[in-house]
């Protein structure tokens, strides 16, 4: 038998079909609608110290890990401490500490490493005084990046552990 | 002539392939070997043998050609070569015909629907010899499962031509993937091993991951987030009903895999951060726990006796393989390569662990020995990962996704030798396929 590589490509053309308005993920967080308020303040709002938007945007919301790391940076502690002045101020809320991975692993065990980094940033914010009970975590893996470009920019900013609160006013 | 034809029997399918490997001649593929060039191959149209078959014996004909081109072992010789027709299956066939367009294979086939029922019967000629291989066979079938009356034909010739079991009637179980990677919608899908016959089995509402099947391909094993924190699930494919297998409130569970016997999952559980390796048997709910490190320990695959079990760990530092006792105990690290490995999975012939590697920045599947020896990577892209095996231990598919903001993935499968690399078609996107035993 004469031996000939012809590699038979039988190729069918791969459809991917077209994106209708997808969901966009890693918004992390709710919003309560604003209402004017007498004194001016919107309830709620980033102005509002005790809304969700405040903890987003002023506390912070998410810490940053290095590639297959857990533990937490000197920047990361610092925003947890903030995030745990913010949770003893506001007891009614409870939170979700989301893990998360970049594309750069396999599946399940990015599974695993979001899980040790959403556990880490609960240890810390534990050790400062947060109730156990009010915190719970999940992780996605690298399930839900909120960044799409396949570099170590984007990537910086998919590992990451993000503080989800619930309950509260704006629930 | 009926006593020429047995009905279907995969014990007398097996005994004929047995005889055709006892009698072999010069119509013969070593796989091992690595095939070189394909064995060409004449499939002229089935005969109707009814007056609806008509264009079932055309389409019949075709996917049994496209079965075994598709394996990269065959070469089809086009209808437009032929010297010889074939317009009776019980004819004498003329071999100077087929050997003049150096046919080394003729396939010759009859088809009779009556109502809903098909009935398909063929022959394998050694051209060469001038002698029937093994001798006919008829399967019988409905109608609508008109493909796997096909891929079972094709599966008797490509096993008395290599010696080896078929995997064309087959199934893979996978997840279906639209949307950009900041929006991705998964859903579980499943297909026949070709890409045909494409069917959800559930919505994109939550993600969903990783499906495996029974080792009777009746149900499937999956993680989903539906509950908010993952969760395995058990899936009957025929019903579409599931059911949950609990775990503790603050924990979640994922990477399930059946064992050989179907009664026992092993599976991932993380609890407070740490990740260790469990089983849990699927009627009861009872759960053991095999590993107790504060490593990272998941991916687990049963050997196919049910005695062992292959996973990654990343107790030296990073990702490696370790096997252990099925009831858990001290593990042996087998992967001792450069770079980071993960997502093994134990060949259904025993004698290989297919895995991902990750090195320099780069994803392969490969496949290695028990003991780790005789590595071998048979692919190399941005990002390949999570292996399965056909049921015969010689074809793997993957999913491989491409680089960058408008990346997507897709189903791939390569042969163990490196060969014959290519996409499975498939109607969106597709990840985490697992592949089914042989249809019964």
């Amino acid at each position: 038998m004469n031996r000939i590589l012809t590699s038979t490509l039988l190729i069918a053309a791969l459809a991917v079909s077209a994106c209708t308005n997808p969901d966009r993920f890693g918004a992390d967080g709710m919003n309560g609608g604003g209402t004017m308020a007498p004194g001016g303040m919107i309830p709620g709002s980033a102005n509002d110290p005790s809304s969700t938007a405040y903890f987003q945007q002023a506390v912070g919301d998410r810490v940053l890990f290095e590639v297959n790391q857990s533990n937490l940076t000197p920047a990361g502690q610092a925003t947890l401490d903030g995030q745990a002045t913010w949770l003893i101020t506001n007891i009614d809320y409870q939170a979700i500490i989301e893990g998360h991975a970049d594309e750069q692993g396999t599946r399940e065990y990015n599974v695993a490493l979001g899980a040790r980094r959403a556990n880490a940033a609960r240890e810390y914010l534990i050790s400062r005084g947060v109730a156990g009970n009010r915190l719970r975590v999940v992780s996605y893996g690298k399930e839900r990046p909120i960044e799409v470009c396949s570099a170590e920019a984007c990537y910086a900013k998919n590992r990451r552990a993000v503080t989800v609160l619930a309950g509260g006013l704006s629930s | 002539m009926i006593t020429r034809l047995f009905s279907l029997c995969l014990v007398l399918l097996c005994a004929v392939a047995g005889i055709a490997q006892a009698q072999q001649g010069p119509l013969r593929i070593e796989i091992t070997e690595g095939v070189i060039e394909p064995l060409p191959f004449a499939v002229p149209s089935f005969q109707p043998e009814s007056g609806e078959a008509g264009q079932m014996a055309v389409d019949l004909a075709r996917v049994v050609s496209e079965d075994l081109v598709g394996s990269g072992l065959f070469r089809e010789i086009p209808a437009s070569a032929f010297i010889s027709t074939v317009s009776d299956f019980n004819a004498p066939v003329q071999y100077a015909d087929w050997k003049a367009i150096n046919a080394q294979a003729l396939i010759t086939g009859a088809v009779n629907v009556s109502g809903n029922t098909l009935s398909v019967k063929f022959r394998l000629y050694d051209v060469f010899s001038g002698a029937e291989l093994g001798s006919g066979l008829q399967f019988q079938g409905t109608v609508d499962g008109w493909r796997r009356m096909a891929h079972k034909v094709a599966d008797a010739v490509y096993s008395r031509i290599t010696g080896e079991g078929g995997y064309f009637d087959s199934r893979v179980v996978y997840v279906s993937e639209t949307g950009p990677k900041d929006g991705r919608q998964k859903r579980l899908a499943v297909m026949d091993y070709d890409g045909a016959n494409v069917r959800y089995l559930t919505d994109s509402t939550s993600i969903v991951l990783a499906p495996r099947f029974s080792p009777t391909g009746d149900r499937i094993l999956y993680t989903s987030y539906e509950s908010g924190f993952p969760r395995i699930y058990v899936l009957d494919i025929g019903s579409v009903q599931r059911r949950v297998l609990e775990s503790a409130d603050g924990t979640m569970s994922f990477a399930p895999r059946f064992s050989p016997s179907g009664q026992t999952v092993v599976y991932s559980l993380t609890q407070g951060g740490n990740t260790d390796i469990y089983t849990m048997d699927i009627n009861t709910g009872q759960s053991v726990r095999l590993t107790n490190t504060p490593a990272i320990e998941t991916a687990p695959s049963y050997s196919p006796d049910g005695s062992r079990i292959v996973f990654e760990s990343d107790r030296s530092g990073t990702q490696q393989l370790y096997i252990m006792p099925a009831s858990g105990g001290e593990a042996q690290r087998i992967s001792f390569g450069e770079g980071r490995y993960g997502t093994p999975v134990w060949s259904p012939r025993g004698d290989l662990v297919a895995f991902t590697k990750q090195n320099k920045g780069r994803f392969h599947i490969g496949v290695m020995r028990l003991d780790g020896s005789e590595e071998r990577l048979l692919t190399a892209s941005f990002l390949d990962e999570g292996p399965t095996w056909a049921p015969n231990g010689r074809v793997i598919m993957f999913a491989r996704e491409t680089q960058g903001a408008g990346g997507s993935s897709s189903l791939y499968s390569v042969d163990i030798s490196g060969r014959n690399l290519k996409p499975v078609r498939t109607q969106e996107g597709g990840s985490d396929p697992s592949w089914s035993p042989l249809q019964q």
